[in-house]
């Protein structure tokens, strides 16, 4: 028997387990696809399908250049307004909470608490907040910002978190023997090692903000979902081609800055 | 250029070298992000008065929230069966679709550089289209009802585990895909071989990943008319029946918990 024989013959044999899993992923698919229908497809939504197209390769050109109020590039800032400050709302509540669930600073109790509430907050979808956030300041902008805060809070803190129980101790004990007081021990001990990785977790919420926000519009808490709905609503296809165009367009910069300026982060 | 305007600061060692400190860009960095604060205020009307004032508002509903009307419960079983094959469906397909599109789309395997930047180019604009859009613009196409559902987190797991596929495919070890060329394998054999196993782990790891995901997107996708929960959430919020919403959020809490518990058992095995 060749080397490469009592290799190959020495790799454990798990088949049984592998075929259970494949049998229970089979079962779930063929399961899952009891969903299908195509029951509702017919000529007229071919048609439709054939308009989006149209409407999205002949946008309105005049909604998405002139500016007022309700074109495009307005409501393209207002939709960043909301995605950057309720990233700021958000990073800002999320530090206390952040610190609260690490298991190194606080009790055990403590910790899995606040971590039990942060699961929470993030499984509440974004939309059920903004409908509550509107109940509070009225079908506004400020409705989204504290929408987008919220859900920020739910990711940022758990992000925060990772960082913080990752803290290197050596960095403040050699500070101690050497008679730093409490205060200089956090900014220079504890402050170097967490704000590059908060700051690049918020500027990667920030990136994901924007997607969030640009969908609060449909529950009528500012920004472009609204006016987007709207045209979807009556069928006003080419104004929908040149919100997504805008909308798109602006996505992609921001995830390109983003990307750049986390890359810059991460190697310092 | 900013280090024009503030010229570096000059350190001379001990031993004679000079050294340029170049100044700290924090003021500038803190100067910009206020500005774009005070702007962002202006332009959404935030107020802390109102923040104060009417905060209350939001914890009369949590309190309503916070008692869950079990009675419901029967009726979700329909919608929360819905989502979990929506997400199921779209999920499953869309992983597998997802390794084809990220084949095509990384740079080491595929020769034709025009190939490779069409599929970049499309897995970056199905990624930045908002999932809940394209839900609705697929209820206009296939009807309301999950099957809605289904294709746009069909599209949006294509868009997610390509990008992270085709970014592993590009960094794994092509030493092994080089030898098994020269061997004689034609390209597709050879990657099904050498690069195959490389990149398999993470591919299901992500794709369980974006599953968990999935659950929870499918859960709003309902408020567009795409099927399941969000559909009843959607209702409910509109009757302010906020009881019933809490009774909806505990269901899904403790669906998305286990399911996260699942995956995460698989993820860390996989790894």
């Amino acid at each position: 028997m060749t080397n490469v024989e009592k290799q190959l013959f020495a790799s454990p044999r798990n088949h049984r387990y592998i075929l259970t899993v494949t049998v229970i992923v089979v079962a779930l698919f063929v399961w899952s696809c009891l969903v299908v229908s195509f029951k509702d497809v017919n000529e007229s939504s071919l048609k439709i399908a054939g308009n989006i197209m149209k409407g999205l390769i002949h946008p309105d050109m005049d909604l998405l250049f002139n500016v007022t109020k309700q074109s495009v590039l307005y409501l393209l800032l207002e939709t960043i307004a909301i995605a950057f400050l309720g990233t700021i709302v958000g990073a800002v509540l999320s530090v206390p909470l952040a610190f609260l669930a690490a298991s190194n600073i606080v009790p055990k109790p403590v910790s899995w608490l606040t971590r039990l509430l942060l699961i929470v907050i993030r499984t509440i979808p974004a939309l059920v907040y903004g409908l509550m956030f509107i109940r509070v300041s009225g079908p506004s902008p400020f409705a989204g910002v504290l929408t987008i805060g919220i859900t920020s809070v739910g990711m940022l803190a758990k992000l925060y978190v990772d960082a913080i129980e990752e803290l290197d101790t050596k960095v403040l004990e050699s500070m101690t023997s050497i008679g730093c007081s409490t205060f200089e021990k956090i900014r220079y001990g504890i402050l170097p090692q967490l704000l590059s990785v908060f700051m690049s977790v918020t500027i990667y919420r920030f990136d994901m903000n924007m997607r969030e926000a640009s969908i609060l519009g449909l529950v009528g808490a500012g920004g472009i979902g609204a006016p987007m709905i709207f045209a979807m609503n009556s069928y006003r296809w080419n104004e929908v081609g040149s919100i997504l165009i805008g909308l798109v367009v602006l996505i992609l910069i921001i995830e390109f800055v983003s990307n750049k300026l986390r890359a810059r982060l991460v190697k310092g | 250029m900013y280090d024009k305007i503030f010229p570096p600061k000059k350190v001379t060692l001990p031993n004679g070298k000079v050294v340029l400190e170049k100044r700290t860009r924090t003021p500038l960095i803190l100067l910009v992000l206020i500005v774009a604060t005070i702007l962002s205020v202006n332009f959404t009307e935030f107020s802390l008065k109102v923040l104060f004032t009417r905060i209350n508002e939001f914890f009369v509903i949590i309190g309503e929230m916070a008692q869950p009307r079990w009675s419901y419960l029967p009726h979700l079983w329909k919608a929360l069966v819905d989502t979990l094959q929506m997400s199921l469906l779209g999920s499953m397909l869309g992983a597998a679709l997802a390794l084809p599109v990220a084949v095509l789309s990384s740079s080491n395997v595929i020769r034709s550089k025009t190939v490779v930047a069409v599929f970049k180019v499309i897995l970056s604009l199905l990624r930045s289209l908002p999932s809940l859009v394209t839900a609705l613009i697929a209820t206009y196409v296939f009807g309301l009802g999950p099957m809605a559902g289904v294709i746009a987190i069909l599209l949006f797991t294509i868009s997610y585990v390509g990008k992270l596929l085709y970014e592993q495919i590009e960094n794994a070890d092509m030493g092994p895909f080089e030898a098994m060329e020269s061997l004689g394998m034609n390209r597709i054999q050879a990657f099904r071989h050498a690069i195959m196993p490389q990149v398999l782990p993470g591919y299901l790891s992500t794709s369980l990943f974006c599953f968990e995901g999935n659950v929870r997107y499918a859960a709003i996708l309902g408020y567009v008319g795409a099927g399941g929960i969000g559909l009843l959430i959607k209702e409910n919020l509109g009757w302010r029946d906020y009881s019933t919403v809490g009774m909806i959020v505990v269901v899904l809490v403790v669906t998305v918990y286990l399911i996260e518990t699942v995956s995460e058992h698989f993820r860390k095995k996989l790894i």
